[in-house]
Parts: structure tokens; sequence; C-alpha cells
């Protein structure tokens, strides 16, 4: 396209589709192009491992279907570190299931001894309830992965009596507003919920035209569509690293009828936030 | 696949059978789906279904068409289904791009939905790059039309009628053999693919598409609907029409965010 100034540039295209070279490309594909095509494909397939409680692993669509109460996921470093501080312990929860994937940005492995930083996909259960489910999900997964991710964990488990409460972050830089994101005060959390649910969200609604993409939004598209309640509760932020702040911008939560009954000992939460932040550090190098 | 919202009651809402079924194809400018809001928000269309794939990048959000507190609380996902049974009217809107190599799946699941839905006609809203017109092109009216042969032989001569511009096919091999025609439709997305297979299915569909370049669309957009409205008669002409499309609140900002006071 031409611009006012005369220059010509080639303007990315909204139609997502080059048809006449892709037309081209599926003529001229040849054995071996399938062949890489098929072999990228596999490498990119998403395995959730499940640990039953016997011990032994197994795939995810092998056996019953979980009977599942509450699903908890926490998307993202910061998101996951939250329930880390104030949710999780090695004493009430066992981890029951991992993820495996591999993409352009990130692996993950089936190792349950994870750092915060680290690129990891892990699923816990309550011990004293064992309907109740958590996910921390602190790797990416790449827009081909999303449904399939969907629809291997989510189709382990029995729908009825399912709420699901998603927490995740994005750069407030992504939050559209009559002013300038300068001036908010950040972070801050907004909410998205499906229409099933009905109890009291912990924050305002998310207003338009601001919109939840990736796996926060594949993940409540899915409730929305089958009638789950779900909510999305998503903090925007100005660091895109572990940080506390960020971390305890999620803290209205705890009060919320979800996490009550889940919440630790205060005095845990702080000595682990505090750990997090020392090893944050350790990762840090002269780089921002 | 569609998904109705209401799974109990009455199947009425999502009995499409003898209507015109609005569809946008993701195209240059999104002016197929700037057109569609601007249905869906004038006649107050009601969300009747989903349409549940894996081949849309996911997004969600709140209610774009809201109009007051009370209703802007309904949550929206990449693709959804209205519907106003006064004009027997659907509209499919999709408002995400595909995810890679997902195009053609995504072609075919909607194709045997529309057939499955019994719908009468499909209208495909798009738009091509305004910078690959030819000569000729480049004078008179940036619209055009495409008709299956199902549905020439229903309308065709109402295109001839309202004065309306076919879209032209483009010689295969430029400047080598001018004889071969193709259909050439560039930045119109899944429009060229989702015409040549209506016509090998029999599907009775109508392309309307604006020549356009990315920028501000809103303009793009009107000029569309209009040109629907030329054949659908949605909204009376005797008025000025333009006046009557409502925006929809989701329309907001399209250009950033304010700018912060200390800049100047």
């Amino acid at each position: 396209m031409a611009t006012f100034f005369g220059e010509v540039v080639v303007a990315p295209s909204r139609a997502g589709v080059d048809d006449e070279e892709s037309a081209e490309e599926a003529c001229e594909e040849t054995p071996e192009d399938r062949e890489i095509r098929r072999e990228l494909k596999k490498k990119r397939e998403i395995d959730v491992l499940w640990t039953l409680k016997s011990g032994a692993s197994s795939e995810g669509s092998a056996g019953e279907a979980f009977v599942c109460s509450k699903f908890i996921i926490a998307m993202g470093h910061n998101a996951a570190a939250f329930l880390s501080s104030f949710i999780l312990d090695s004493v009430c929860w066992e981890v029951v299931g991992v993820v495996k994937l591999w993409n352009e940005w990130c692996r993950t492995s089936n190792t349950t001894n994870v750092l915060p930083t680290d690129s990891f996909c892990l699923f816990y259960r309550l011990i004293s309830d064992p309907t109740v489910f958590l996910c921390q999900c602190s790797c990416y997964v790449a827009e081909d992965q999303q449904f399939q991710w969907l629809e291997k964990v989510f189709g382990c488990m029995r729908k009825e009596g399912l709420q699901v409460t998603i927490l995740s972050t994005c750069p407030v830089a992504d939050y559209k507003t009559q002013e300038s994101t300068l001036t908010l005060p950040s972070p801050f959390l907004k909410a998205l919920k499906t229409k099933e649910f009905k109890e009291q969200v912990c924050c305002p609604l998310l207003e338009q035209p601001n919109i939840v993409r990736d796996l926060p939004a594949a993940v409540l598209s899915y409730c929305q569509v089958w009638q789950i309640p779900a909510v999305l509760y998503q903090c925007y932020t100005d660091v895109i690293k572990l940080d506390t702040v960020t971390i305890e911008a999620f803290k209205p939560l705890l009060s919320s009828k979800i996490l009550k009954s889940l919440v630790k000992d205060v005095s845990e939460s702080t000595k682990i936030l505090k750990k997090l932040l020392t090893t944050n550090e350790t990762h840090n190098n002269i780089y921002i | 696949m569609f998904v109705p919202c209401d799974r109990g009651g009455d199947s009425a809402s999502s009995d499409f059978k003898g209507s015109t079924l609005l569809v946008p194809a993701v195209s240059v400018g999104n002016v197929g789906q700037l057109a569609a809001d601007l249905v869906i928000s004038t006649f107050d269309m009601t969300k009747v279904g989903y349409f549940y794939t894996d081949c849309l990048v996911p997004m969600v959000g709140n209610n774009p068409y809201a109009t007051a507190e009370e209703n802007s609380m309904e949550l929206s996902i990449n693709a959804e289904v209205y519907s106003l049974p006064s004009k027997k009217l659907v509209v499919l809107q999709i408002r995400s791009p595909f995810i890679k190599n997902k195009y053609r799946p995504f072609c075919q699941t909607l194709l045997s939905w529309v057939k499955s839905s019994k719908c009468a006609r499909v209208v495909l809203l798009s738009s091509s790059h305004a910078y690959q017109r030819d000569d000729e092109q480049l004078l008179g009216t940036p619209l055009r039309y495409l008709l299956t042969p199902d549905l020439e032989k229903a309308v065709g001569g109402l295109m001839q009628e309202l004065n309306w511009k076919e879209m032209e096919k483009v010689a295969a091999y430029p400047g080598i053999n001018d004889t071969e025609k193709v259909l050439h439709i560039p930045g119109g997305g899944i429009t060229k693919l989702l015409f040549t297979e209506s016509c090998s299915k029999g599907i009775q569909m109508a392309v309307l598409l604006k020549f356009c370049s990315e920028g501000d669309n809103i303009p793009d957009a009107f000029a569309l609907v209009n040109y629907l409205n030329e054949w659908l008669q949605l909204i009376k002409s005797e008025v000025n029409t333009s006046s009557q499309w409502k925006i929809p609140s989701s329309w907001r900002l399209l250009f950033g965010n304010g700018l912060p006071p200390a800049l100047f």
C-alpha cells in the first residue's frame, strides 16, 4: 500500500490468509513437506499426564473423568505465585497432573520441582476434598495449542457442579480507556464472568472495548458455550516479571466464596513472598 | 459447530430455515465485520448461539452492543450468531483471525452448517485491497458483487436493475496470456475459497465487497451496509440511510487511549 508520503510499504493483511500463496503451496507440497508438517504438528501436541491415586501415571483420556466442583487456574508467573503464596502448600495439596508441551517460546517438562520463574503447568488436588483442583500454568500456550489444552484438561472432568476461577495478568498498556494509562493506578483487577456465574465478583467488570485473549479467553469461551459458571480475574500491571506488588493485587480474591476456605496462614504467605523476591533477584542480571 | 444459547426451551430461536445469513469475511480493514456490527447493533439483534470452533483465535469481552448498564455484562466470544426473525435475518459475527492453517477446515465447517441450517441464501460481506485495482477499477464505484450460479437465477436480474458492478476476473498470467481469466480477491481472506466452494456445492451465496485500504474503515463499513441495503431493503432508503445505522458502543477508542496531559 502507498502511504501519504508516497512510499510503498507492505502492510500486514488482517485477512490473515495469503490465499494465492497458500493455494500454490498446497499444490507444490512434496511428500517431504507433508512429512515435515506432520512432524511439526506432532511436536506441538500437548500431553496431559495425570497421576492417579495409585501413583501410576496415565494419559489424560484414559480412565474415568474426575469429579470436580472447583477448578482454580492461575495463568502466568504472577498469578501462579499468588496461589503458591496464599493457597498452595505441600501438606494440604498433592500434585496430580502435569502438562508437557513445546512451542517456539517455551518448553515444559514433567518435573514437579519447579522455580517460580520456570515454565511449567502443574495440577494439584486438595487432599481433604478431592473435588477441588488447582492449576498453575506458567508457560505460554500457543494459539494452535490452546484448544488442545482445553479439550485435554476439561475432557477429563465431569462438568456437572463445576465452577471455574481463572487468574491472569496482562500489560496495563493493553487497557483501553479514555484517559492515558500513565495516570491509572496500576496494578488493578478487572473481571469477566460467564452467564451461569451468579456469585459476587471481587472487582469491577472489564468494560468494552477491552477484550481478553490467549488461554484465559479460551477457557472462559469454553465455559460460556458449555454453560459452566466461571469467572476470570485479570490483573493489569506495568511489570512483566515476577513482582510482589502484582501478586498482592490479587488479594481481594481471598475473601471470595471460592478461595475463602482455602487460604493458608498469613505468616506463611509473607515468608513465601519474601522468598519469591530473592529467587527473582538471583535470576536478575544487569539487563532489566 | 453451532451451539444454541438456549438449550432447553423451544428451538424456534435457532430455526434458520429460509433466512438470509450474513457472514463477514475477515478481510482488509475488517470491513465485513464492521458492517456486521452495524447490522446487529442497529436492529438490536438477539444472540441465539455460538459458533464454537478451534479455527479462530480465542477472545472474550463484555457485550459489544451494550446500550445500558443492565445489558453490558453479557459475555461475548469470538464467533456468535444473532437473529432477527421479523426480517428473517441471521448474522454470524466473527471477531478474531484464523489460527495458522485452519482457514480451510473453517470454511468446510461453515458451509456444512449453512447447508444443515437450511438458510435460503448467504451474503458474504468482504473487502479487497484498493491498491491492487487496475486502471478501470480505479474509476467509478469501489463496490462489487458476485453471485453463485444458484443465486444468479434468483436475483441476477435485480442486480442489473440496481446497476451493480460484478467483480471482474483478471488474467491468470498477466502479460503473457490475457485470455485465461480467474477470480482474484487479494486481501479478501477466505472470500474466494468460500465463493468457489459454494458454487460447487450449489449454495446460494452472494459476495458483496468494497475496495479499501487499512486505516479508518468506518466509512467503508457504512458504504458496505448501504450497498447491502440497496438489495435487502433492511432500512427504508427514502431518507438518508447512513444516519440510521447505529454505531455499537464497542467502537470507542479504536485508535488508542487518551493522551497523557503531561505530554503538552
